[in-house]
């Protein structure tokens, strides 16, 4: 808990200074727009933390989500599919996308980079391919569906809670309670921490490994349905464009190590939540919309910086007590 | 009276968690075989690197020729003529032999390298340490004692003053090791002083002028030539009588735990290996490195499935492919590469201990945490674990006390047979004792114990049985009273009895 009050003071320090820099900030239309966003994008943090916790990392997130995006309403509205098998098409699409980077990962051993690398490519160009470029969406229809992503619950006087929330939350929990409860949440933190003694210790890892990149491919699939049936239309050419950055680096924020072993799943919603707020806060504050990923750079340089600077020094601190008690 | 080629004073040393050295002395004089030994953990290794510039001391002062001098980097030690041979050799396999030998020096003419003057220069050097190969030669077409010899012959190429060499022989088969012994003379009386690191006794009473023994971080002792007799040496290294530091027992032997049939190594697919271990017997697995000891324990294991053969423990038969079917079987490796195979350093001890119980200590894929707290508390009891608390990550804890968490990792697992792969390694002698006493705890109960080991006097003072690996098989195996470094070291290099002892 301790590592996370830096980044959540961080994320309070963006918010007062934007709200006091900027008037429309805590209007009501705005921050459901902001809590919507965070909500979604932190499914797709959520998925890339399992495997950036195993020591792996999945870049093909964004390509993820514009494919079952787009693929979706393609299926419902060009194609005529009826709806549970559209569903049911586009969800198993990203877990057999999961499987096989985790295939090639433990199999073939080929580096989850250059996987998931190939798999950025693949999965837009296959996009772009069978939707010809064309921009798709659900049009004035499937309205029950959308409210998925659309709508709201009554919450507080003045703000409503919009139903992703709902879904974050849900998946959040689910994710906690595997990570931290199961033994198998146990595993993919050794396995990250130590994949040799992992070995050792009788887990399979081939397996687990496989899990976190199936994990990471499904929760990019349940993100991109509920990004596209939120804006209606998506372009196969940039729809999902820098998600798994966005994804990455809340997860980096929220105390995930690239080097695998660490992470928590509040750690991660709490870094997608201030990716967001940052991107907010450029365009409300800001006339300069172009300097946008320059600033997200900097203040996640900046964080990261922070964490391995405190790290060093508790570490140092630790050994010299050891070494005080030893002697 | 003139001074010492090199000196070493009160030399302090910390790593986290851990005193490696708490002042120690050395002097080395010209054209003197000086050989520091002492158990693993004493701290030589950490003495030579800073000898050699590959970390440097929290305090006390180094002399070259009676002048104080600080050694920050590799390049400064070589500045004064000082190199370091590595146990690992550290070469470039794709590279030829003469571009090995000037690595990182290489001749040359505004920016070219000068590849006559490399050839030239590495054939006098090659001819010196008696290598008949020409400079040319690709690296990976010598063999591991020839590939020593090019280590020595880089160090003559800077013209080394101070030769220090950490278990050269730690590879080399019979004839290599005399070859190198022979070497060694001949470097010494044209004035190169070395310092000799082995566990081998027979060796060093064999090429040492003089004998520093370490232990614990401290100078134990210094043993002029006239004494270097085996007891003096051993006596100085454990400090005290041997039979207080092994609590050796004979065991009466039970029923057959395990027997292995047949079991081929990727390292050595032609070599088959068969043994059995019964139930309370020690069995010592010695060999020289490169033997194919640890193939063979992790082959056994499954972690690295065997390429054939199978293992039979009681009723069961397995044709070990995954630890999995091991573990729950009763067999546990502690491995020898704790920092890599053993633990998750980042994790706390709770987290380590438990880890490869949780399987069989789950509800319903759930972690049980009352059970893992429990099994935690009671290994750190049993095994004197010391360690702030269960959470503390292994990384901040001393080697012994990692170790123990290996070892308690997989003493949980209630295993009827117990392979350790050398489970001494780099740990201080309170630690060790503890270690041999748990063996012999274990053994008692029925535990059936494997341990392969380096230490020859480990070898020797803890074993029912020896058996002894070459190059992939086993050359012989041999009952406690016929056990002799000597009887072992003749098994190991694939000959007769070791010829070295008795020059």
């Amino acid at each position: 808990m301790k590592k996370l009050l830096g980044i959540l003071g961080l994320l309070v320090a963006v918010c007062v200074i934007t709200a006091l820099a900027s008037d429309s900030f805590l209007s009501a239309y705005n921050l459901e727009n902001l809590v919507r966003r965070s909500a979604l994008f932190g499914i797709l943090s959520i998925g890339v933390a399992f495997v950036i916790i195993t020591g792996g990392i999945d870049l093909s997130i964004g390509s993820v989500v514009c494919l079952v995006g787009c693929g979706l309403p393609w299926l419902l509205t060009v194609q005529h599919w009826p709806l549970p098998l559209a569903l049911l098409a586009a969800t198993a699409t990203s877990l057999v996308i999961g499987l096989g980077h985790g295939l090639l990962i433990t199999k073939l051993r080929i580096q989850p980079f250059i996987v998931t690398l190939c798999g950025l490519l693949l999965y837009r160009g296959i996009a772009r391919g069978f939707t010809q470029d064309q921009t798709v969406g659900f049009g004035s229809g499937f309205k029950a569906l959308r409210g998925l992503a659309t709508g709201k619950v009554a919450f507080l006087p003045g703000f409503d809670l919009p139903v992703p929330v709902l879904v974050l939350a849900g998946t959040a929990i689910l994710a906690a309670l595997f990570l931290n409860r199961t033994i198998y949440g146990r595993y993919l933190l050794a396995l990250g921490s130590n994949p040799q003694a992992a070995a050792y210790s009788g887990i399979k890892t081939q397996k687990m490994t496989v899990l976190a990149y199936v994990i990471s491919s499904g929760l990019a699939g349940l993100g991109g349905m509920l990004f596209v049936l939120d804006i209606n239309s998506a372009q196969p050419v940039d729809f999902g464009n820098f998600y798994e950055l966005y994804a990455i680096a809340a997860a980096v924020l929220g105390g995930c190590s690239l080097r695998g072993g660490e992470g928590s799943i509040l750690g991660v919603l709490i870094g997608a939540t201030l990716m967001q707020v940052l991107r907010n806060t450029i365009t409300l504050v800001t006339t300069h919309n172009n300097v946008e990923f320059a600033i997200i750079g900097a203040v996640i340089l900046l964080g990261v910086v922070a964490d391995e600077l405190t790290r060093r020094f508790a570490a140092r601190r630790r050994a010299a007590k050891a070494l005080q008690k030893s002697s | 009276m003139t001074p010492p080629l090199l000196e070493a004073r009160q030399l302090v040393k910390s790593f986290p968690g851990v005193r490696a050295l708490k002042g120690v002395n050395l002097t080395l004089a010209r054209g003197e075989v000086l050989a520091v030994i002492g158990e693993n953990g004493a701290g030589k290794s950490t003495l030579m690197k800073i000898l050699a510039g590959v970390q440097t001391p929290d305090s006390g002062q180094l002399f070259i020729d009676g002048k104080p001098c600080v050694i920050g980097s590799v390049e400064d030690a070589m500045e004064h003529g000082i190199a370091l041979i590595h146990q690992e050799l550290n070469l470039a396999r794709t590279l030829d032999v003469g571009a090995n030998i000037f690595l990182g020096r290489e001749p040359s003419r505004w920016g070219w390298m000068d590849q006559a003057r490399i050839a030239r220069e590495s054939a006098l050097i090659l001819a010196r340490v008696g290598l008949n190969v020409p400079p040319s030669t690709p690296l990976s077409a010598l063999t591991i004692g020839q590939q020593q010899l090019i280590e020595i012959a880089k160090a003559l190429s800077i013209r080394a003053r101070v030769l220090i060499m950490d278990e050269p022989t730690s590879s080399l088969s019979v004839h290599e090791t005399e070859a190198l012994v022979r070497l060694i003379k001949e470097l010494r009386s044209s004035g190169v002083s070395i310092v000799y690191i082995s566990h081998r006794l027979g060796e060093v009473e064999a090429v040492a002028d003089r004998v520093e023994v370490l232990r614990d971080g401290e100078n134990a002792g210094t043993i002029p030539r006239p004494q270097i007799q085996r007891d003096t040496m051993v006596k100085l290294m454990v400090g005290r009588d041997l039979s207080q530091f092994y609590p050796h027992q004979p065991h009466p032997p039970g029923a057959v735990a395990m027997e292995t049939r047949e079991i081929r190594t990727a390292l050595y697919p032609k070599q088959s290996v068969s043994f059995n271990v019964r139930a309370g017997e020690i069995v010592g697995l010695a060999g020289l490195v490169g033997a194919g000891r640890t193939e063979l324990l992790e082959a056994i294991f499954g972690v690295v499935p065997a390429l054939s053969g199978s293992v039979e423990l009681g009723s069961l038969t397995l044709r070990p492919q995954s630890p999995v079917e091991s573990i729950s079987a009763g067999l546990a490796l502690v491995p020898e590469d704790r920092k890599h195979h053993g633990l998750a350093l980042e994790m706390g001890v709770r987290e380590n201990l438990s880890l490869a119980n949780l399987h069989r200590d789950q509800r319903f894929g759930f972690r049980d945490g009352h059970r893992e707290n429990a099994l935690c508390e009671t290994m750190i009891a049993a095994l004197r674990i010391k360690t702030p608390g269960p959470s503390q990550p292994v990384q901040f804890l001393s080697g012994g006390n990692q170790q123990k968490v290996v070892i308690g990792k997989w003493l949980a697992t209630d295993p009827r047979v117990l392979l350790l792969d050398e489970p001494t390694r780099g740990i201080d002698i309170g630690a060790k004792q503890e270690i041999y006493r748990l063996m012999e705890e274990l053994a008692a109960r029925g535990v059936a114990i494997v341990f392969a080991s380096s230490e020859m006097e480990e070898i020797l003072g803890m074993s029912d049985r020896v058996l002894v690996m070459h190059e992939g098989r086993i050359t012989g195996e041999l009952p406690r009273q016929l056990l002799s470094e000597e009887s072992i070291m003749g098994l190991a290099t694939g000959g007769g009895p070791a010829p070295l002892s008795s020059q």
